[in-house]
């Protein structure tokens, strides 16, 4: 038997080797590993109702991912706690506890300051929902939205109340305005203002009435709006101000002949659930999703099967999608380095998406300028595409059935 | 804008003004008589709120019935928080009486996160989108059952401290702390009991405030700075001037938006309390400078 002498050095030498070879599959592991993903959103304050509708949208990502041969993320959760300043602080944190990418804020404002923080740091922010044109416009390098700005959404819903009013045969002559008093609220307001001429509408905004976004009681503001007389009532809000304005309008006995929400609270599920038959009516002019795509029905269907009676809506999708664009920038970057996940989003082009548009690919603003609008209603406790008709499953109800007979 | 509109305006403000001045009454009576400022006072009343959608969500029990036992409920919270935990620090400066009822309050909200959570809860009473027809006035019956019970719960509270012998005792604590010894009266257990009345009015005005706003944790310290700002309008120990504060505070924040821009609301009646500060420090309704 031949005896194998072993000299220090040899051993030390060897033992390095060993090391490293042992080493070298945690090491590739790590690259390959989940992509941390930090999302923000407003779970608590008062758009917490909105911010947990987009976690669903989170939770029943992963089986879909995995079906569609899409890496594996490691998700971080944020709470904007519905404030700015918060907002700012919980990127930064997220960032220094390993997010190598953001996802949020569905809050203009909220998101306006997380995308400072990702350009400072250098992480992609990938824009679930915020409408704020200015967010696209300030030459940011690693913020990207799949998402219309308010300027989008406004043109489009013009475009799609202009169908409404050919269907129904029916030219509303005056509007009342009531709005948030917020980022987003103003920038819709900037938007409306700019293109309604151009749209030609048919109709006249009486007044504008800016409230609170953190509102408790909008019975002055209902009864401002009621003593224009106008015909239409157009709204820019969330969730707790469609609440409460419906309510006075119940209280102050007033049921305008349509109530055009350019934007979310007036389609959530909890609208719905808090209001019952009070709901019905509403035409929302939102982001949603084409029911006619793949995906879409399967995110649908899990939706579902996740949360019995409920209805998939815009907060949902738009999160889902943000997370799909995270993990296809990650299958094909193939890193977690910053700047390669930054081009690879860069080069996203996603038709096999939810929203409704060609897919899903960013202009050198970062902005998904494909993405299209629809306009639904509020029926027995959910809403219907009725516009536009390419997408239309059902025809708009005009004018809205009051709400004293609806007991 | 017709003169109805304004008309119908103004009465809901001073509806909602109404149960804002009962809840500034509860800090006015315990900085009259035991001079703590309560800075937990909004998240008291959260407390009582979140004990009105509880019965109210368990066994349907109407907030405006339950007014009375959530009441006696805050009652006896009010009067164990002053004697185990303020009394000892009634004769420390005041920053460290600051800190505390400000601890206190931050404790609150976030016991109350931990066990509702974030989302806004409401209470959908049968009548809840009813509103009564007046000529040309249009009530919202929830304001207006609150207004009414606010009305009704302060006239008691205002009899109790008129007629009855305990209230003459705690009034007479309040206006000469000395002679109040000299005479054999019990103090620390007549500062708990205006500890106790106090938070009993807050509680019965969270109970009532469920029927107007939606509850969720974070109403507490919006509360708290809005009773203050009431209170010292009104005048600081002042019971008249706390609900009558509460009703100019209602009705200014409901005609200011009005006639201005509602968003700007709330800044009408932090200019009101500008004001008096400059001009009348001791509060409109009240007769002696504090």
């Amino acid at each position: 038997m031949t005896r194998i002498r072993i000299n220090r050095r040899q051993l030390l030498a060897g033992s390095a080797v060993g090391a490293a070879t042992l080493a070298a599959p945690a090491l590739v592991r790590a690259q390959n590993g989940p992509l941390k993903v930090g999302v923000l959103l407003p779970r608590s304050g008062f758009e917490a109702a909105i911010g947990q509708d987009c976690q669903r949208g989170v939770d029943i990502a992963p089986p879909i991912f995995k079906s569609l041969g899409l890496p594996e993320l490691t998700i971080m959760n944020g709470d904007t706690a519905s404030n700015v300043d918060v907002a700012r602080e919980h990127a930064e944190k997220l960032i220094s506890d390993g997010a190598q990418l953001l996802v949020g804020a569905f809050d203009s404002g909220q998101t306006t300051a997380i995308a400072q923080v990702a350009e400072q740091k250098g992480i992609p922010l990938v824009i679930n929902i915020a409408g704020a044109p200015a967010i696209t416009e300030q030459g940011y390098k690693f913020v990207f939205r799949n998402f219309p700005t308010a300027i989008t959404i406004t043109a489009d819903g013009f475009a799609n109340q202009k169908e409404i009013f050919s269907i129904v045969g029916v030219e509303p002559k005056t509007a009342v305005f009531m709005r948030v008093n917020d980022t987003y609220g103003t920038a819709m307001s900037k938007g409306v203002a700019a293109l309604m001429p151009k749209f030609n509408m048919p109709y006249k905004i009486l007044e504008e009435i800016s409230y609170d976004p953190a509102a408790r009681d909008l019975s002055v503001e209902v009864a401002k709006a009621k003593a224009t007389n106008a015909e239409v009532l157009l709204v820019v809000g969330r969730l707790n101000d469609a609440l409460l304005m419906t309510r006075e309008l119940i209280k102050q006995r007033w049921t305008p002949e349509a109530i055009l929400s350019m934007g979310p609270g007036w389609y959530e599920d909890q609208y719905f659930k808090t209001l019952g038959k009070m709901s019905d009516g509403p035409i929302s002019f939102v982001p949603w999703f084409d029911p006619n795509k793949k995906l879409a029905q399967t995110l649908e269907a899990a939706f579902v099967k996740a949360y019995p009676g409920s209805n998939m809506n815009t907060n949902q999708v738009f999160t889902f999608e943000a997370l799909l664009v995270a993990a296809d920038a990650y299958k094909r970057a193939g890193s977690t380095d910053p700047k390669a996940l930054v081009d690879a989003i860069r080069k996203t082009d996603i038709t096999d998406n939810v929203s409704v548009g060609p897919g899903i690919a960013f202009n050198a603003k970062g902005q998904n300028d494909k993405v299209k609008d629809s306009a639904i209603q509020n029926r027995g406790g959910k809403a219907v595409t009725i516009a536009p008709k390419e997408a239309a499953n059902a025809k708009p109800e005009w004018p809205m059935k009051p709400y004293q007979n609806r007991a | 804008m017709t003169f109805d509109v304004y008309l119908n305006v103004a009465v809901a403000g001073i509806l909602t003004g109404l149960v804002y001045g009962l809840m500034a009454l509860g800090l006015s009576v315990i900085f009259g008589v035991v001079r703590v400022i309560n800075f937990a006072h909004g998240e008291m009343m959260s407390i009582a709120m979140f004990l009105a959608v509880v019965l109210f969500s368990a066994f349907h029990l109407d907030p405006l019935i339950m007014l009375l036992p959530i009441a006696a409920v805050m009652f006896v919270f009010g009067y164990v928080l002053q004697a185990g935990l303020i009394n000892p620090f009634m004769t420390r400066p005041e920053h460290s009486q600051f800190l505390l009822l400000v601890a206190v309050g931050i404790i609150i909200v976030n016991v109350l996160l931990i066990v509702f959570g974030p989302d806004a809860r409401t209470v959908q009473t049968s009548y809840a989108y009813d509103s009564f027809q007046l000529g040309p006035v249009l009530v919202d019956a929830s304001k207006a059952y609150a207004g009414v019970a606010a009305i009704v719960f302060a006239a008691g509270l205002f009899a109790f401290f008129r007629f009855s012998l305990v209230g003459k005792a705690i009034r007479a604590c309040a206006d000469n702390y000395t002679g109040a010894l000299v005479v054999g009266l019990n103090v620390n257990r007549l500062y708990a009991l205006s500890f106790a009345l106090g938070t009993a009015c807050v509680g019965a005005a969270g109970s009532m405030m469920t029927l107007i706003v939606d509850v969720t944790p974070n109403l507490g310290p919006t509360y708290t700075l809005l009773a203050f700002v009431i209170v010292i309008t009104g005048g600081l120990g002042s019971m008249a001037g706390a609900l009558l504060g509460g009703v100019l505070i209602g009705l200014t924040e409901a005609l200011a938006g009005l006639l201005f821009t509602p968003s700007a609301k709330s800044m009408f009646a932090f200019a009101i309390l500008v004001l008096v500060l400059l001009f009348r420090p001791q509060g409109l309704f009240s007769k002696r400078a504090t």
